[in-house]
């Protein structure tokens, strides 16, 4: 089984591409259908922002295999222009793109594990996990 | 952004009173494919018309819920069928005469 697969986003065709290949590997841990979604729209989620803020990034997907509960781990990074406030950015509703401000807290409902690295001008590294229960 | 187009255009040249969008082979709704269906329906309101959105599955609706989409304002239905009685039941109420079928 493979422990990691990288996809680089850069247009709307990779976003699909990445969730898809989240799927796969969430079936590989044995996700059930809910969670496989959950997997899914909070990669979508990761995607858009790299898109939207960072024009292109890369999605990392991986297995934690040994552990118990098992799950997988997402990694969305990009060379973009970073965070100011990610306190900000986390709150509800806050959007600098004219966004509805949901998908960072969003994501972090999605999933168990939720940490966010940024710099300004130094890009931004969101990483997520969710565990098999 | 086709299809956006497309339908807005068709809601002028049909004269339609009710749009029913079916979205049973979406298997994520992030924020952004939210946005643009809320726009979406925003504007066939403004062309005079009705929006229901029919078959968001159920693992969609759970992720929706946690990602805080409520979709506001926008009517769904179970299905094609649901969404059809949406409308009938509607427009029964608003017009006053007997109506054809």
């Amino acid at each position: 089984m493979s422990n990691e697969i990288r996809v680089a986003i850069q247009t709307d065709v990779d976003i699909v591409t990445a969730r898809m290949q989240g799927r796969a590997l969430g079936t590989e841990v044995g996700f059930g259908s809910t969670d496989l979604t959950l997997i899914a729209t909070a990669i979508s989620e990761l995607a858009r922002n790299i898109i939207l803020y960072a024009k292109q990034g890369e999605i990392i997907l991986e297995v934690i295999a040994n552990s118990d509960p098992c799950g997988i781990t997402v990694v969305a990074q990009d060379q973009g222009p970073g965070i100011i406030d990610i306190g900000q950015a986390m709150r509800v509703g806050y959007s600098t793109s004219g966004s509805l401000g949901l998908g960072l807290p969003g994501v972090s409902r999605l999933m168990d594990e939720f940490h966010i690295n940024s710099q300004p001008g130094q890009g931004t590294t969101v990483t997520v996990k969710k565990w098999k229960r | 952004m086709q299809l956006r187009d497309n339908l807005v255009l068709k809601v002028s040249t049909l004269r339609s009173r009710g749009v029913i969008i079916d979205v049973t082979v979406l298997d994520v709704m992030d924020s952004f494919a939210s946005r643009t269906l809320h726009d979406l329906v925003r504007m066939i309101k403004l062309r005079g018309a009705d929006t229901v959105i029919v078959g968001i599955q159920p693992e969609v609706a759970f992720a929706m819920v946690q990602l805080g989409l409520t979709m506001e304002g926008v009517p769904a239905a179970l299905d094609l069928e649901e969404g059809l009685a949406f409308f009938n039941q509607n427009s029964l109420r608003k017009e006053t005469g007997p109506r054809v079928k």
